[in-house]
């Protein structure tokens, strides 16, 4: 029984360490320009599956080297791609409709969400692509019963590693104060001194790219990637930065973890608790219950303090 | 404002009347000329007939009263499984489409009151996520509602459902007139979506200038104030949702009626977006725009697959860019491009007041 509860306690961190990294693009983007990207989450499935194509052809070209460096490969490549995606975006959709009606760049990100998915659509078919295990995926027995791979921890220590990266980054240099003047009003922040443009792309960038690492590391633990890989946690991540507060660094890191464990936990006893109605192919439906309770009746989050109604 | 006649370029605003006989005379020839290119082309037509009646009702939700709803499809399901369970071999019942077809359409609209009722605080994004969640759930539910009972019989869907029976008329097969001559089921189906759609348009142009459609309008530029001016917000968000989805429902019945049958892959996301798309391209707001909008992005697709697969086949020697594929590949950078150079739609819809948001000083964003 407790063994359980523990082994989904695991489960829910490594995958709510991965919510929170994603949420942590929606949250700087929302933050900065009240502007939710639905098109976040299919920067995760670009890094996934740009990961995908350059480990491959490095294994391809210089067969035998250490897994790590494949794996290392494909981050690097990845990274950067993403963010050349996330900055294009912002630069040719987002940018002209900064002043527009609340509803326009809303629809455009839904319209780019597709696009990133019908382009990956032609580059990379329609197929599931089985993802290499690099990291090994052997479980390491951490109580009686309880289970652990050493993906999963690099998963939840990448994660931590990335949002520490990301806290001090906001907190402790120039740029990130510059980022927080932007959030706070963008106009007084363009007054002192601040180049907005310049930030907001920077937005963009450090987001796609955290999104490119929880691409990879979304495919590593699941051996799969393909074209709709990024929808799902996407929408989960989002309700994680809702769920913590939009706009609000340390909620999307909250949030994230405490979704994860929600579904997790959630998955393994709705079978119990509904008596066999339902079971844990409805493991989706938790992150979308919680987004509407949150919105409802908190539409400030755990730790927020922006309001909802905003449109 | 709003005539149909608009859909006619120059000529619609000097003589609406005229613009407007001869829209009936082509809306009414349209599956004939269709035909000559093939069978095919009818049957576009009779789907982008339901994307019309999907178009006008989402219409009355985002356009007449302002909220985003991505989760539409979920109304559209709503009936068609009602279809699917009250007339096919399903549980055994067989009822007929006056009794399935209202049912399905009121339960419809109890789903979008459901979906309206904790939705009514929410605005703008936040609103279009949770309605999108809404889609998401119903879809999941779909998929899985197979056990203990079998309900949806989940991913393979309900198949052999009963025939349209209209007036003792069966819609479905075709109908003998004489020995020779027959009208093809295509056809009697094209009319049947054609007359429910001449009711919706009716509907809907009586609804936009009553009260409901002018406190709707309120609602949608600004609801504080419509609240001040003693519009009950709550009520009339609740009547949208219910009627946009009384549309999807009716709709969804009629499409189950059509396919013969139902399956969850019919309701995704990308449907809701596609009818989204399909108003936003033609011109929020406007009945004209609507369902221009959805006429134009209901054909292309197919327009396209008839001439880009040849041509690439020819050049290529083999087909790249699948008909799925180009279907996306159009609905995104519709909307993208629509959003950037002309937001608000082909056809706008004509303002009667301007709206607040384009006053200069009055952003949508920032602080």
């Amino acid at each position: 029984m407790i063994q359980t509860l523990l082994q989904q306690i695991i489960n829910g961190l490594v995958v709510g360490s991965v919510y929170a990294v994603v949420a942590l693009g929606y949250t700087m983007v929302y933050g900065i320009l009240g502007l939710i990207n639905f098109a976040h989450g299919d920067i995760v499935m670009v890094g996934a599956l740009t990961a995908l194509s350059s480990i491959l052809f490095l294994q391809e070209a210089i067969p035998g080297l250490p897994p790590v460096i494949y794996f290392l490969f494909g981050l690097l490549v990845a990274i950067p791609v993403c963010m050349a995606v996330g900055y294009t975006m912002e630069r040719a959709a987002y940018r002209r409709l900064r002043n527009a009606p609340r509803l326009a760049p809303l629809i455009t990100a839904i319209g780019v969400s597709f696009l990133l998915q019908t382009l990956a659509m032609i580059i990379w078919g329609r197929s599931y692509h089985s993802y290499p295990q690099l990291i090994s995926t052997a479980p390491l027995q951490i109580f009686t019963g309880v289970f652990v791979t050493p993906v999963q921890l690099l998963t939840i220590g990448l994660s931590a590693a990335l949002m520490l990266a990301l806290v001090v980054l906001v907190t402790r240099t120039k740029l990130g104060r510059a980022m927080r003047a932007t959030a706070e009003n963008h106009r007084i922040a363009g007054l002192m001194g601040v180049d907005t443009n310049r930030i907001i792309a920077l937005t963009f960038i450090i987001g796609s790219g955290l999104a490119a690492v929880a691409g990879v590391m979304i495919a590593s633990n699941y051996g799969v990637a393909h074209y709709s890989m990024g929808f799902t946690p996407g929408i989960k991540a989002f309700t994680a930065a809702v769920l913590g507060g939009i706009g609000n660094l340390a909620g999307a890191m909250v949030g994230g973890v405490v979704l994860g464990l929600i579904e997790a936990i959630g998955a393994g006893y709705i079978e119990t608790w509904t008596g066999g109605w339902l079971n844990s192919s409805y493991q989706d439906i938790f992150a979308f219950i919680i987004l509407g309770i949150v919105l409802i009746f908190r539409p400030t989050g755990l730790l927020g303090e922006r309001v909802a109604d905003r449109a | 404002m709003n005539n149909l006649s608009q859909a006619i370029p120059f000529f619609g605003k000097r003589n609406p009347k005229l613009a407007l006989i001869i829209l009936l005379v082509l809306a009414f020839a349209l599956p004939l000329v269709a035909a000559i290119f093939g069978r095919t082309w009818v049957r576009i037509l009779d789907f982008a007939m339901l994307y019309i009646l999907l178009a006008i009702g989402l219409n009355l939700v985002v356009g007449f009263a302002g909220l985003l709803d991505l989760g539409y499809i979920a109304f559209y399901a709503v009936g068609a499984y009602t279809w699917a369970f009250l007339a096919s071999p399903q549980f055994g019942v067989h009822l007929p489409f006056w009794i399935v077809l209202p049912l399905g359409a009121a339960f419809a609209a109890v789903a979008g009151i459901l979906l309206g009722f904790p939705t009514l605080r929410l605005r703008g994004d936040y609103l279009a996520i949770v309605t999108l969640g809404f889609g998401e759930i119903v879809r999941i539910f779909m998929n899985n509602l197979t056990h203990p009972v079998n309900i949806t019989n989940g991913p393979q869907g309900i198949g052999q459902l009963d025939p349209l029976v209209i007036f003792g008329l069966e819609i479905n097969r075709d109908l003998q007139i004489t020995d020779t001559i027959s009208i093809n089921s295509l056809f009697l189906f094209y009319y049947v979506f054609l007359g429910a759609v001449a009711l919706a348009v009716l509907l809907i142009k009586r609804l936009q200038v009553s009260r409901v459609g002018r406190a709707w309008a309120a609602i949608r530029d600004d609801e504080l104030a419509a609240k001040a001016i003693g519009i009950n917000t709550r009520n009339l968000k609740l009547l949208a949702f219910a009627m946009g989805a009384t549309f999807g429902g009716v709709a969804g019945g009629l499409f189950s009626a059509f396919q013969g049958f139902v399956s969850p892959e019919s309701f995704t996301l990308m449907e809701s977006i596609a009818v989204l798309t399909m108003i936003v391209f033609g011109g929020m707001g406007n009945l004209a725009g609507v369902i221009v909008g959805a006429l134009a992005l209901a054909c292309l697709p197919e327009v396209l697959r008839s001439i880009a697969l040849p041509v690439q086949e020819r050049l290529f020697g083999a087909v790249y860019l699948d008909p799925e594929i180009l279907r996306m590949l159009l609905l995104s950078l519709a909307m993208i491009f629509m959003m950037l150079l002309k937001p608000e739609g082909l056809l706008p819809a004509q303002a009667r007041y301007s709206r607040i948001e384009h006053l200069p000083g009055m952003k949508g964003s920032g602080q």
